[in-house]
């Protein structure tokens, strides 16, 4: 039913969706233009007492953010229409509500209307406390500026990197105990820029709360979880093996309940062990995306296969998984890398990355001459392992700490990276510390070059180390030396805070190339979002 | 099913004989309970649903006749009877329920009182997938005098030498004094594998034991071995270090010529390994985790076979195989539990004087101007007029007539202490009557041992 409120607003409508589809933001009086027609809107319509019209919702955000989504077009004969969504925000605002459904019988429109305006002033105002606090990580992430953001796509943010909302957190909680799973507490002063991460202690291992023959979850993933915990399965690959490993034991112990479809109830049977896993430990994105083939694997196994077949497959494709993924791949990207290592060579890798150590071992059983420096960091010293490895090869190797680095980089010709994920923006994500060293291998001029199969390729977007990563136990950081411990009681000092990270986000710009599998050998980072996009289009 | 518990309660008590040679041991009352209360309690809190019980018919009979076991203990209890006559070892008792073992097991003894946190030791065994996990705990030393025994007698206690790496988790060395004739050698390959090694003397074992299934399958095949603690222990220690068929390593001392070939032939039955064991060493390769730093071996030397002790320095852990260990618990055990010390069907009068750190047990009757301090009192036990009862155990059933002063004694069930007797660290047996006005000191009342 048209009105004279809505003959209005067509046009204006013209306009909004011309400068949203320009991708341009509203300017100021634009903005103000705008809010004053709305109100002679609103006016009119009061006075007509008419339907409801639409209120376009322009929420004034003090940061630069994209334009509200809009509503649906006016015309019909909707009673209400739905409250706008709000835009997808930028990363600094935390999860948007879900459009409130918009059917309400009987009540006077005028009432309904402010009853309706009433609730979008108190979501406004309640979003408005929310970014207060989360005004100091606003200002140091980087802004998203996503152009085109018009459809009402509702963004929810990751659960585990919201852990400052209590909200999430009580939905965690209710989640893990419906699949009777138990919630592990955070531990220890939270550095506050880090305070949406989850902080736990090595010392308060998760099977404390487990009963002992762990009747609901199954006993290898029970110890996969206190391997993942304690550290001692660690590294991209031998999580991910460690985690297949588990889920065929887990496979081969696995009954069909009467009545159930296989494909259906595994991969339900699956949820827990992973939120299980989860809280031992961050799931990695390699494991991430094993679990995501895993899953599919399960739900296309047709319904008339038997058990016994239907299981043999199954181990059957993780077998063909890991072979592929991780073994035929390493050696794909072994014979890429030996072919830019040159006689001569002074390699500079960090870490301890299979992937690094096996492309050098590689070479040197290739017999290409070559020597290694090994920088290392605290508080994990991975390095020592990967120095072990190679001089037990026969590789002759240097081994200096991660403060030397700019002495050491003079005589250093090419840099080796292994990476824990690539993400889509070309952004490679690795141990801590591994930015640093890319950073002054470019001020040198050194070609740094990042190892990785592509199984750990990410869908997501990643531009700073701060939004999402991980916080490992800070009393690793206390060192005893002379028998003096002076960070023995950290805790009691009110202001100080020990900040333990594990991962870093590199930049593309300092990172010449990429050497990965799947026939593709060396490729810059930039095209990372074209392997995954070939690759989905594959599957 | 990830672990199977296995409660010995067959043994004998031969340390204390005064007090089982009518209470089989595990029946014995401490705080009121029956002893192997306390270790099915400790598995029914961590979350065990069932345990196989082995033990003796008359133990099985008690058992099924006591009110705490019957109420408290919500598991389901698999009683397997084995004769009485003792020559039974802890090792033979697991070969003989060989068949109903069907994963790893947790096997503990019935005289085990501790408040442990068993994640920390069912912990190292799974996430080094471990061969053994034992638990050892720093020995108390026992204040109370031990009544029953004219002066202190000091048996000569052989000491255990236990030998931890460095981080106080990986079992290196274990051997009694008994064993070592002239001198404790270590060998060669051991310290060049782990040049720290801190060796203790000091600890209790508890008698607490995670083993592979792997093993029990071993034990079916060597009868030799008879006891868990005595033997198979110290030999799984031994065999981490020994040198496997297919490791191309160098000779070490001449005695192992001789053992390598029993080793070898026995090795491959200790470690069955799992049938994705390519996978699991392709994860070990790919890990960048090692247990030792230093030299140039990987995780764990290589070694297949590992065994794990978790050395409890903070809590309660006692084995209650002596008299004065008896003791100790009696006095400590209540401090596990929430319960109140009074049982509500007892009948106190008023004018009795009881101390805070006493146990009254159910049913008993305690008349005025009585004062009990730091004691047990059993069910159903009677105590007349004007005695005074300190530091003492009295087990169940016992009629005390007025007037007696008893201290630091332990009477047994059933007996009769006359009235005006005044008994000082004394024992008394099952079912004995003192005489009225007897003053003891120090001494054991019991009847002739039936034979």
């Amino acid at each position: 039913m048209a009105d004279s409120g809505v003959t209005e607003g067509p046009d204006k409508k013209e306009e909004i969706d011309r400068a949203k589809s320009e991708g341009k933001e509203l300017t100021k009086e634009e903005k103000q233009r705008l809010r004053k027609e709305k109100k002679q809107q609103k006016k009119n319509k009061e006075k007509k007492d008419d339907k409801a019209s639409q209120e376009s919702e322009k929420e004034k955000k003090p940061l630069s953010s994209p334009p509200p989504a809009s509503q649906p077009p006016p015309q019909s004969t909707t009673q209400k229409a739905p409250s706008a969504v709000p835009a997808p925000a930028p990363v600094s605002v935390p999860a948007s509500e879900a459009p409130v459904p918009a059917d309400k019988p009987a009540k006077s429109k005028a009432e309904l209307k402010a009853e309706r305006r009433a609730r979008q002033e108190a979501e406004r105002a309640s979003k408005q406390g929310k970014k207060g606090e989360t005004g100091q990580q606003a200002a140091t992430s980087k802004q998203k500026a996503p152009p085109n953001e018009l459809q009402p796509v509702v963004k929810r943010l990751p659960e585990h990197i919201q852990v400052d909302n209590p909200d999430v957190l009580k939905k965690l909680a209710k989640k893990l105990e419906r699949q009777q799973i138990p919630l592990r507490m955070d531990y220890g002063y939270k550095v506050s820029l880090f305070s949406h991460l989850h902080q736990y202690s090595r010392k308060a291992p998760l099977t404390q709360q487990v009963s002992i023959p762990s009747t609901v979850i199954h006993p290898a993933v029970v110890r996969l979880g206190l391997q993942y915990s304690q550290g001692i399965v660690t590294g991209s690959n031998a999580r991910s093996v460690a985690l297949l490993h588990a889920f065929k034991q887990v496979i081969r112990d696995y009954t069909t309940p009467p009545n159930e479809e296989l494909s259906r109830d595994l991969v339900n049977k699956l949820k827990p062990y992973i939120s299980f896993l989860n809280q031992c430990r961050p799931l990695s994105a390699s494991m991430g995306n094993a679990i995501k083939y895993i899953k599919k694997e399960i739900s296309n196994i047709p319904s008339q296969c038997k058990e016994e077949e239907a299981k043999s497959k199954l181990l059957n494709c993780i077998e063909c998984y890991i072979n592929e993924k991780i073994i035929l791949a390493a050696k794909a990207i072994a014979k890429s890398a030996i072919e830019k290592i040159s006689d001569g060579d002074v390699i500079l890798i960090y870490g301890c990355s299979s992937l690094v150590n096996h492309i050098l071992c590689e070479a040197f059983e290739k017999s290409r001459k070559f020597r290694v420096i090994v920088v290392d960091s605290r508080p994990r010293l991975e390095g020592r392992e990967a120095l072990r490895r190679l001089v037990q090869k026969g590789i002759s190797c240097t081994y200096v700490l991660i403060s030397a680095v700019s002495y050491v980089l003079p005589e250093v010709s090419k840099v080796f990276l292994g990476a824990h994920a690539l993400l889509a923006n070309g952004y490679v994500m690795s141990r801590v510390g591994t930015s640093q060293i890319a950073l002054v291998a470019k001020a040198f001029n050194v070609p740094v070059l990042v190892c990785c199969e592509t199984y750990k390729f990410c869908e997501r977007v990643q531009t700073d180390s701060f939004v999402s990563n991980e916080l490992d136990d800070p009393d690793d950081l206390i060192v005893t030396r002379k028998g003096k411990t002076h960070l023995k009681d950290w805790q009691e000092v009110p202001s100080l805070g020990l900040l333990n990270l594990v991962y870093d986000v590199t930049p593309p710009d300092f990172v010449d190339l990429v050497i990965t599998d799947l026939g593709l050998g060396m490729i810059p980072c930039t095209s990372v979002p074209v392997v995954l996009r070939v690759k989905n289009v594959d599957q | 099913m990830e672990l199977q518990a296995v409660l010995m309660a067959a043994g004998g008590g031969s340390r204390m004989t005064d007090l089982t040679y009518n209470t089989p041991k595990p029946m014995l009352p401490v705080g009121n309970k029956p002893l192997m209360w306390y270790p099915l309690n400790l598995l029914e809190r961590v979350g065990f649903e069932e345990v196989i019980v082995i033990t003796t018919k008359e133990v099985q009979k008690m058992m099924s006749t006591d009110p705490k076991m019957k109420v408290d203990v919500k598991m389901k209890l698999d009683v397997v009877c084995i004769q009485e006559d003792g020559d039974m070892g802890t090792a033979d008792a697991l070969r003989h329920i060989q068949q109903k073992i069907k994963t790893d097991i947790l096997v503990m003894s019935c005289d085990l009182i501790t408040d442990v946190a068993l994640h920390e030791v069912v912990d190292l065994f799974r996430a080094h997938n471990a061969t053994l996990a034992m638990l050892m705990s720093k020995a108390h030393e026992f204040t109370e005098t031990v009544p029953g025994q004219k002066g202190k007698k000091k048996t000569a206690e052989q000491r255990d030498f236990v030998g931890v790496d460095q981080s106080g988790k990986r079992l290196l060395f274990m051997a009694n004094e008994a064993d070592l004739e002239d001198g404790l050698s270590v060998r060669k390959s051991i310290m060049r594998k782990h040049p720290r090694m801190h060796i203790k003397t000091g600890l209790v074992d508890a008698h607490l034991y995670c083993l592979k299934k792997a093993v029990v399958d071993f034990l079916t095949e060597n009868k030799s071995i008879s006891s868990i603690r005595g033997e198979l222990v110290p030999y799984l220690v031994r065999k981490q270090f020994s040198k496997t068929t297919d490791s191309p390593k160098m000779k070490d001392d001449a005695e192992d010529q001789t053992q390598k070939k029993n080793d070898s032939s026995t090795n491959h039955e200790l470690l069955i390994s799992s049938r994705d064991e390519p996978l699991l060493q392709l994860a070990q390769e790919r890990s960048c985790w090692n247990d030792h730093h230093g030299d140039m071996s990987e995780a764990y030397h290589g070694g297949k076979l590992r065994c794990y002790v978790h050395i409890m320095d903070q809590g309660l852990c006692y084995r209650v195989n002596t008299l004065a260990a008896f003791i100790e618990a009696n006095r400590l055990a209540p401090k596990l539990f929430e319960e109140p010390a009074v049982h509500p069907s007892a009948v106190i009068s008023e004018r009795c004087q009881m101390g805070s750190d006493s146990i009254i047990g159910a049913l008993c009757q305690v008349a005025d101007k009585t004062s009990i301090k730091r004691s047990t009192i059993g069910n159903s036990t009677t105590v007349k007029e004007k005695v005074k009862v300190t530091n003492s155990i009295i087990m169940h059933g016992v009629t005390i007539e007025e007037g007696c002063n008893i201290q630091g004694s332990v009477i047994c069930s059933n007996a009769v202490i006359g009235r005006g007797a005044d008994l000082k660290y004394c024992l008394v047996g099952n079912g004995q009557r003192i005489e009225p006005e007897e003053r003891g000191g120090e001494l054991a009342y019991q009847t002739e041992q039936p034979n």
